[in-house]
């Protein structure tokens, strides 16, 4: 299996250890990941903002690259797999722009014809690869850990007319594959703040702290996220949730690769487990655990 | 005598590319309201924003900082039952104020997407140190400590990269943006 992925400019910096641990973990299921040569930022929401077809443009540009190199593209970022797949179904059924748009990413060479399929990371590991295959692959059972799936929005939403997007289960799945056990999480498919955290931080701190109080009353060890800016929201900003509301939050939040990644029996310090600002290394290995 | 165009009319020309309906069908029965996560800080539900839109009450809604609120959670969008794109509804509005330059008062938005936009016109890039003064001030000198120790313990763990990147075919990728509409940068 192999696949165009774009990792997106969020996976450089705050989420370098998303971007180590999705290559690691596909890399050991037998998937090639090969990165989009010269991807561009997808826009996140700000561009929309401004521009609704430039924003389209800058993804077209992404796809057409992807076209061009003959695969399905994989996104592992949320926000960028939205934009992605918006601009694909749009650009498919919106003709004249599609030929507006195509003129000028003539300027670089390419051109978008929308034949390809958009996937979240997730999608590719838990349908591509399938859940059964995952199991079959766990070498290291993750036993005993009590994870709480936490979605977000935009791995489910707008997508209309497809799966479960109320009460998803995939992630679950995935979770139960490496031997851990999902807990039951209410608030998994509600929103973290987004880009919210830098332009209105109190509300979005409100809403991170739901989240919080949620995975704990639910005694999870750790929360694991599918979407950079959750992961940065949710555990970056424990702190000053700590500060403003008087509470003790400690949760390690990881990538779900990284979860992934442990299964199958990747080191720790390769998935770049520690580089959170609270660790969870010691729950990993707590004897508590191993007994 | 041209017929009024009214601001009802520029809304829905905003949300032009758009395959869901226009707000005009909606019935008023609050589930993007019920729905939203960020409700409760908002001066206007969306509820209420839709039914100032068809009233044409342009400057309240201009002004109002529900749009400025919207985390882009889509679930307003997902249930509502007569198919109106309501978060790109806030879009449409955010762009219609960003252009006017009239907005709330105390929105940081605007200026951020400006600055995050202007960002990836010239690298093809986005980089969160560059964007930080965009709203990190705002805050008051709380915000600027925090922000920096911030800064200071993701740059310990690695997780933020010294110099921000440029794409390689950056002038490929500036004329494709000015074939589109002329954004004042050279190609």
């Amino acid at each position: 299996m192999r696949y165009s992925y774009f990792p997106g400019c969020s996976l450089e910096t705050v989420g370098r250890s998303y971007d180590v641990s999705a290559r690691l973990a596909a890399r050991k299921l037998g998937v090639e990941l090969v990165e989009l040569e010269d991807w561009n930022c997808c826009g996140a929401t700000a561009y929309f903002h401004i521009d609704e077809i430039l924003a389209h443009t800058l993804c077209a540009r992404n796809l057409a690259m992807s076209e061009k190199a003959g695969m399905d593209v994989v996104a592992p970022c949320s926000g960028c797999y939205k934009n992605m797949r918006e601009t694909n179904a749009h650009l498919k059924k919106d003709l004249e722009l599609r030929d507006h748009i195509n003129v000028a990413l003539k300027e670089d060479g390419l051109e978008f014809s929308g034949e390809q399929r958009v996937l979240h990371l997730v999608d590719m590991f838990t349908e591509d690869v399938g859940i059964e295959n995952i199991r079959k692959s766990v070498v290291n059972s993750l036993k005993g850990l009590r994870v709480a799936p936490y979605y977000g929005c935009q791995i489910l939403r707008p997508k209309m007319g497809r799966e479960n997007i109320e009460d998803p289960e995939f992630l679950e799945d995935l979770i139960s594959a490496t031997g851990a056990e999902a807990v039951d999480y209410p608030l998994k498919t509600e929103c973290c703040g987004g880009s919210l955290i830098m332009t209105r931080n109190p509300v979005a701190l409100k809403l991170i702290k739901n989240l919080l109080t949620c995975a704990a009353y639910e005694r999870a060890d750790l929360i694991v996220t599918t979407c950079p800016l959750c992961q940065v929201n949710l555990e970056c900003y424990q702190k000053k949730v700590n500060r403003e509301y008087g509470t003790e939050f400690s949760l390690p939040v990881l990538y779900f690769t990284q979860v992934l990644g442990l299964a199958l029996g990747i080191p720790e310090g390769d998935l770049l487990i520690g580089s959170e600002l609270s660790s969870p290394a010691g729950l990993l290995k707590s004897p508590a655990r191993e007994a | 005598m041209p017929e009024t165009y009214t601001f009802q009319d520029e809304v829905k020309d905003l949300m032009g590319l758009l395959d869901g309906n226009p707000i005009n069908v909606c019935i008023q029965c609050g589930t993007c309201s019920a729905s939203c996560p960020t409700v409760m800080y908002m001066d206007h539900s969306p509820r209420e924003i839709i039914a100032m839109i068809r009233a044409d009450l342009r400057d309240e809604v201009v002004n109002s900082d529900t749009i400025w609120c919207c985390a882009s959670c889509y679930n307003c969008t997902v249930r509502c039952p007569r198919d109106i794109k309501i978060t790109q509804m806030m879009y449409a509005l955010k762009r219609y104020c960003i252009w006017r330059n009239q907005y709330h008062h105390s929105a940081i938005g605007p200026d951020f997407s400006r600055k995050f936009v202007k960002m990836i016109v010239r690298t093809g890039r986005s980089y969160e140190p560059a964007l930080a003064p965009a709203f990190m001030f705002k805050y008051g000198v709380r915000g600027v400590i925090d922000n920096m120790n911030l800064g200071m313990s993701l740059f310990r763990k690695g997780r933020i990269a010294v110099i921000p990147k440029t794409i390689k075919r950056i002038d490929n990728f500036r004329r494709v943006l000015n074939r589109i509409i002329p954004i004042g940068v050279k190609g």
